[in-house]
C-alpha cells in the first residue's frame, strides 16, 4: 500500500498521481459533453460565420473584447429582461474558441446583433463617449485605418478550411468550396471596423426574438 | 440537460459518480483504521525548530467527510446529476428561470393590463406609469438617445417638438414597435459644385450665414435634383419617409457647410431597431407614452 510519505518524497510519482486525479475529473466533467446533442448541434437559425464575420470575430479576439464583455446570458430574469433569451449551448457550436468571457466591465454581447444600428456601432467604436457619455470603453477608431484583407483576412481560406474541419468532425453544416473560394471577394475592401461591425450585428440573432 | 447520443453515456456518468463517492468512503474507512503514535514526529525539521507531527485527524473533521459523502447521495437523489436521472425535485435551470419570470409577470401583469386599456396620452399622464416608462427607457433606449433623452449626433433628441416620423402617439408607437430606416440617398452624382450650392441653400432656409449666389442656384437644384420629393417644396420635410424639416433650427447631424455637404454627398441611412418582438406590446405601449411625455411642453 502506498504511503503518504512515499508520494510526498517522490516528485515523479506525485506528478503522475496528480495528473490522474485531474484526468479523472475531466472524464466526468468534460468528456460526456462531446456526446450530448444540446452541446454539439446548432440550434435552429445558427449558421457558420460567413467570411466577413469570421474575420470580424478575429478582430474581436485580437483586441481582447472578451476581457470586458461576456457572451453568455445566464438564465436569470435580470439578465433575460435586459439582454434577451438566455444563451444555450447550441449557439456556440461554430465558436472556436468560444468567447464566453468571465467578466463584465461592459455589457454582455451575446445578443447585441441588431440591437443598435450600424451607424451607432460605428460612432460608438470610433469614440464610445460620443453616444454614451458615461462610457469607459476605449476608442477603436484605428480599426478604420486598416483593410481587413491586409490583416486578419490574409489567410481567410485557410481559416475557413480549419473551421470546416471542426464542423465535419461533428457532422454539422459548414462551408462549401464556393464559399471558401469567394471569401476574399466577400471581404473586399472592408476595413477592420466594417468586419467587426458585421460580426457584432450577427451575434445571437437566432434566438433574439424568442421568448 | 442530459440528451446523450446513446445510453452508454448515461451509464458512464453514473458509474464514475457513484464510484468516486464510494472510493472516498473507502478511503475514509481505510484511513480511519491507520495507527498513529501520538507525539512522534515525521522527522522533518524546518526553520531550526519547526517539526511536523503525524497525529490522527480530529474526530469532528473526519465526521465532516462522512457528512459530505452522505450529502452527495442526498443531493444526487434530489437534483439532476446521475446521468439521465432528473432528480426527485424535478429541478432545472430553465424551470427556475421560468418560475422567476412568472412570479414577476404575475405581479406586474395587472399594471400592464391597466395601462394597455388606457390610451397613450392617458398613460403619459399617469405618474406610476411614467416611472416604469423611465426605467424601461434607461434600460433599452438611452444607449442611442442618451440618459437625458436629448440624443446625440445622428440620434434624435426626444425632448423637443421636432419629429422625423411624427410625434403623435400612434406614430411614436409605430417607430418603437417596427423601427425606422433612414432613406436619404447619396447624391455624389450631382457633382461637388451643385452639392455646395445645395448646402448653401439649405443653410439659408434656417437663416444661417451662406453664400447668397450659391444659395440661389441651390434653390433651383433643390427642385431639379429631386430633393422636393421627400423634403417637400417648402423644405418642411415629410413624416411618412422621415425626411427632416430643413427650415427649423434642429440638426440631426450638424449644420456646418461641411456636414451638410457630407450628408448630401454620402446620404444618411441610420436605423431605429424594431422592438415589438423583443419587448412585447405592453412595454412598447408604456415606452410610447413615456417618449410622448418627454416632448410635452416643448413647443
Amino acid at each position: 500500500m502506498l504511503k503518504h510519505e512515499q508520494i510526498e518524497k517522490s516528485v515523479g510519482l506525485l506528478i503522475v498521481l496528480t495528473l490522474l486525479t485531474v484526468i479523472w475529473g475531466g472524464l466526468l466533467e468534460i468528456v460526456p459533453l462531446f456526446f450530448q446533442k444540446s452541446t454539439t448541434t446548432p440550434v435552429e437559425g445558427v449558421k457558420p460565420y460567413d467570411a466577413v464575420r469570421l474575420v470580424g470575430r478575429d478582430i474581436y479576439i485580437r483586441e481582447g473584447c472578451f476581457l470586458c464583455h461576456s457572451q453568455m446570458i445566464r438564465p436569470f430574469r435580470a439578465e433575460t429582461e435586459r439582454y434577451g433569451h438566455y444563451s444555450v449551448a447550441g449557439e456556440y457550436v461554430y465558436d472556436h474558441p468560444f468567447q464566453w468571457g468571465s467578466k463584465r466591465t461592459g455589457p454582455d454581447l451575446a445578443r447585441v446583433g441588431g440591437r443598435y444600428s450600424d451607424e451607432w456601432q460605428r460612432a460608438h467604436l470610433m469614440n464610445p463617449r460620443d453616444v454614451v457619455p458615461e462610457s469607459n470603453m476605449p476608442a477603436f477608431a484605428f480599426l478604420a485605418n486598416t483593410k481587413a484583407k491586409d490583416s486578419v483576412g490574409v489567410d481567410i481560406e485557410k481559416k475557413m478550411q480549419v473551421m470546416r474541419g471542426y464542423a465535419n468532425a461533428r457532422g454539422i453544416p459548414t462551408y462549401t468550396d464556393e464559399e471558401i473560394k469567394g471569401a476574399k471577394a466577400a471581404i473586399g475592401d472592408k476595413t477592420e471596423l466594417d468586419v467587426l461591425i458585421a460580426y457584432l450585428q450577427g451575434m445571437g440573432t437566432a434566438l433574439k426574438n424568442v421568448k | 440537460m442530459s440528451d446523450f447520443v446513446s445510453d452508454f453515456w448515461n451509464l458512464y456518468v453514473i458509474v464514475i459518480v457513484v464510484g468516486s463517492i464510494l472510493a472516498c468512503a473507502v478511503l475514509l474507512i481505510v484511513q480511519g483504521k491507520a495507527t498513529f503514535t501520538p507525539g512522534k514526529t515525521m522527522g522533518h525539521v524546518w526553520d531550526e525548530t519547526l517539526e511536523e507531527y503525524n497525529n490522527p485527524m480530529p474526530k469532528w473533521w473526519s465526521w465532516l467527510f462522512v457528512i459530505t459523502v452522505v450529502f452527495a447521495f442526498v443531493y444526487l437523489a434530489m437534483y439532476p446529476g446521475l446521468g439521465n436521472f432528473k432528480g426527485m425535485l424535478g429541478w432545472t435551470a430553465v424551470g427556475q428561470h421560468k418560475a422567476e419570470v412568472d412570479k414577476v409577470d404575475a405581479a406586474v401583469k395587472p399594471l400592464f393590463d391597466k395601462y394597455m386599456a388606457m390610451d397613450v396620452k392617458a398613460v403619459a399622464a399617469d405618474k406610476q406609469a411614467m416611472e416604469m416608462g423611465k426605467r424601461l427607457y434607461l434600460t433599452y433606449c438611452m444607449q442611442c438617445h442618451g440618459a437625458d433623452a436629448r440624443g446625440a449626433k445622428g440620434f434624435p433628441n426626444l425632448t423637443d417638438a421636432d419629429w422625423l416620423y411624427g410625434g403623435e402617439p400612434d406614430q411614436i408607437k409605430e417607430t418603437i414597435a417596427s423601427g425606422r430606416m433612414g432613406v436619404m440617398p447619396p447624391h455624389e452624382q450631382l457633382g461637388a459644385d451643385t452639392i455646395k450650392d445645395l448646402a448653401n441653400y439649405v443653410r439659408s432656409l434656417s437663416g444661417l450665414p451662406n453664400d447668397s449666389v450659391r444659395a440661389g442656384k441651390g434653390k433651383e437644384a433643390f427642385t431639379s435634383a429631386g430633393c422636393v420629393g421627400c423634403h417637400g417644396p417648402e423644405a418642411t420635410g415629410m413624416h411618412a419617409v422621415g425626411a427632416p424639416n430643413l427650415t427649423d433650427k434642429v440638426w440631426l447631424y450638424g449644420s456646418s457647410e461641411a456636414t451638410i455637404t457630407e450628408t448630401i454627398t454620402k446620404g444618411r441611412q441610420n436605423q431605429m431597431p424594431a422592438w415589438k418582438e423583443f419587448l412585447g406590446d405592453a412595454k412598447v405601449h408604456l415606452l410610447s407614452a413615456y417618449v410622448f411625455s418627454l416632448s410635452q411642453g416643448a413647443k
